[in-house]
């Protein structure tokens, strides 16, 4: 029962130009798969890669079963690690929080000079790798835990920072016209009107990196930065693959519990 | 006089014209219904008398001081003696009620004691004096979040009111409320004003609404002053030449202005600390 009419019956999602577009798209998109394809077979020892399945077997072989004797003298170090990525976490979160405060347009105190710096700070420790500062804090303040410590702080102030200073920038500005209109200071609208928002975000953002920060640290020990990584290491190096097994399920072990704890403590602030 | 506005001007800098030369003074225990078309200026007009916009020239005496020509420290000192209540509420929502009231002191007591939640008896005396009187005393402790619209709007006259304010600015109390309930937080804010002598500029878009509780009512056009009377006098034809006949080019110029004043408010908050 469709009326005639001179309304058109004929309408496209996309304009022929787009469609063509697309259509190039995804034929460059094939193109680059099958030249990396090209660029990668021609690099590969096929040699190897027909051995790997009796290698793998082999690794396998020698560390099954785990030896779990090992098992007492891995809880130092583990107690190291987690103290690692505690302490890490806290110094981190507390230098991120004025870094924060510093890049979010609406409470910048000098957006033309502070806000860029504070950007740069945030970009410089989100650029670099937790191993890779680890590495040089080695070499600048000795092998051991500080070195582990500081590493894993300064690489959280980049991911707190960046997440923190998104919160204060969503934070409703009515709420904090309205405190500054009972006649507050700067101090107070942001103790009354800014904190109580972005408050849930902080702790959010904290454990979360928390959580990250455990599953970071047991790989600083490689680099000689502490913690249960320097055991990781030790025990590849001596080829004692039962140990490594013992090692990567405690690591596993750990690293639930964090993200258990992390979601748990998550779900709570929502 | 309690307030008296002198040529106040608001000129945005994309060059609208939110507030032309506007002259108005309202006596003590007046409450002033303002009416007029979205984008008219009503809202730029309450804003500029506390400088949450700044007015571009004219001045504000409040008494007799001009708060259009305050510095920085000298505003907050004189923000205290006008409560503000605002159309969502603006609570702040994660803080209890009692928070939300006491914070209404901030201008009064010294960082550390607001940071520490450690406010002087009176204070908090007299924040559940005023939450018994908007009828929440047993919500003092919950989360404003928790609250219903009408009572969150009574927590809102209730901060204003902690202020111990010489003047009222409610903007547009009720809008997000329903019929029943904004009759409620009309007889309650006409209420206490009467109760304290309290003058209140209303902005206000319900006009029957205006017409039954304000006692003068004042019509916002392009941001110039159209009307200024008593509820009665409010005509047919004087309601044209408010809201203008279905003046669809008008209409989309209002948008615009609208528009303009709230990337200038983005701005401004911006700029803020």
């Amino acid at each position: 029962m469709s009326e005639i009419d001179h309304y058109s019956q004929v309408w496209t999602h996309r304009t022929p130009k787009t469609r063509l577009m697309l259509w190039a798209f995804w034929a460059a998109l094939v193109a680059l798969f099958v030249w990396c394809w090209q660029v990668m077979t021609a690099g590969t020892i096929w040699a190897f890669v027909w051995d790997a399945p009796r290698q793998a077997a082999d690794i396998g072989s020698r560390m099954f079963p785990p030896r779990l004797s090992y098992l007492p003298e891995l809880m130092g170090p583990l107690w190291d690690t987690i103290n690692i990525a505690t302490l890490g976490t806290i110094g981190g979160v507390i230098m991120a929080v004025p870094v924060a405060f510093a890049a979010a347009r609406n409470t910048s105190p000098s957006p033309a000079i502070l806000r860029p710096v504070a950007l740069f700070i945030i970009v410089a420790s989100r650029s670099i790798n937790s191993l890779i500062w680890a590495l040089l804090l080695v070499a600048i303040i000795g092998p051991g835990l500080l070195a582990g410590i500081v590493a894993i702080a300064l690489r959280s102030i980049g991911f707190v920072g960046k997440l923190l200073y998104e919160a204060i920038e969503e934070t409703d500005r009515r709420q904090i016209e309205a405190i500054e209109a009972t006649g507050a200071s700067g101090a107070q609208t942001l103790s009354y009107g800014i904190v109580p928002q972005i408050l849930p975000a902080f702790w959010g953002i904290s454990v979360f990196r928390w959580d990250i920060n455990i599953r970071e640290s047991t790989i600083l020990g490689l680099v000689g930065a502490g913690g249960i990584g320097l055991k990781l290491q030790a025990s590849m190096n001596t080829l004692a693959w039962s140990q490594v097994t013992v090692i990567l399920l405690l690591i596993l072990g750990t690293v639930i519990v964090s993200e258990w704890v992390s979601a748990k403590v998550r779900q709570a602030l929502i | 006089m309690m307030l008296r506005l002198e040529g106040l001007s608001k000129t945005y800098k994309t060059g609208d014209t939110a507030l032309g030369d506007v002259d108005l003074s309202v006596p003590k225990g007046q409450i002033v219904g303002l009416i007029g078309p979205s984008g008219a200026g009503k809202s730029t007009l309450i804003r500029c008398i506390n400088r949450l916009v700044e007015p571009t020239k004219g001045k504000v005496m409040l008494g007799d001081v001009d708060l259009a020509a305050l510095g920085k420290r000298e505003l907050r000192r004189q923000r205290r003696r006008i409560g503000m209540i605002f159309q969502e509420y603006a609570l702040v929502e994660r803080l209890t009620v009692m928070e939300n009231v006491l914070s209404g002191r901030l201008g009064y007591v010294s960082f550390w004691r607001s940071f520490l939640r450690r406010y002087p008896g009176a204070d908090v005396q007299r924040a559940y004096r005023l939450l018994d009187r908007v009828g929440l005393i047993d919500h003092a402790d919950k989360r404003a979040d928790a609250l219903s619209g009408g009572q969150r709007q009574r927590v809102g006259i209730a901060r204003a009111l902690a202020q111990d304010p010489e003047l009222l600015l409610v903007d547009e109390p009720t809008a997000s409320l329903d019929p029943k309930t904004s009759r409620q937080i009309m007889r309650l804010l006409t209420e206490i004003c009467a109760e304290r002598d309290l003058p209140a500029i209303v902005n206000i878009h319900d006009v029957p609404l205006a017409q039954q509780f304000v006692q003068r009512i004042v019509g916002l056009r392009a941001g110039r002053i159209v009307f200024d009377g008593s509820p009665d006098q409010l005509t047919q034809s004087v309601l044209t030449e408010i809201y203008g006949a279905e003046d669809w080019d008008a209409m989309r110029k209002d948008d615009e202005d609208q528009k303009s004043a709230e990337t200038e408010q983005r701005a401004r908050l911006e700029a803020i600390a």
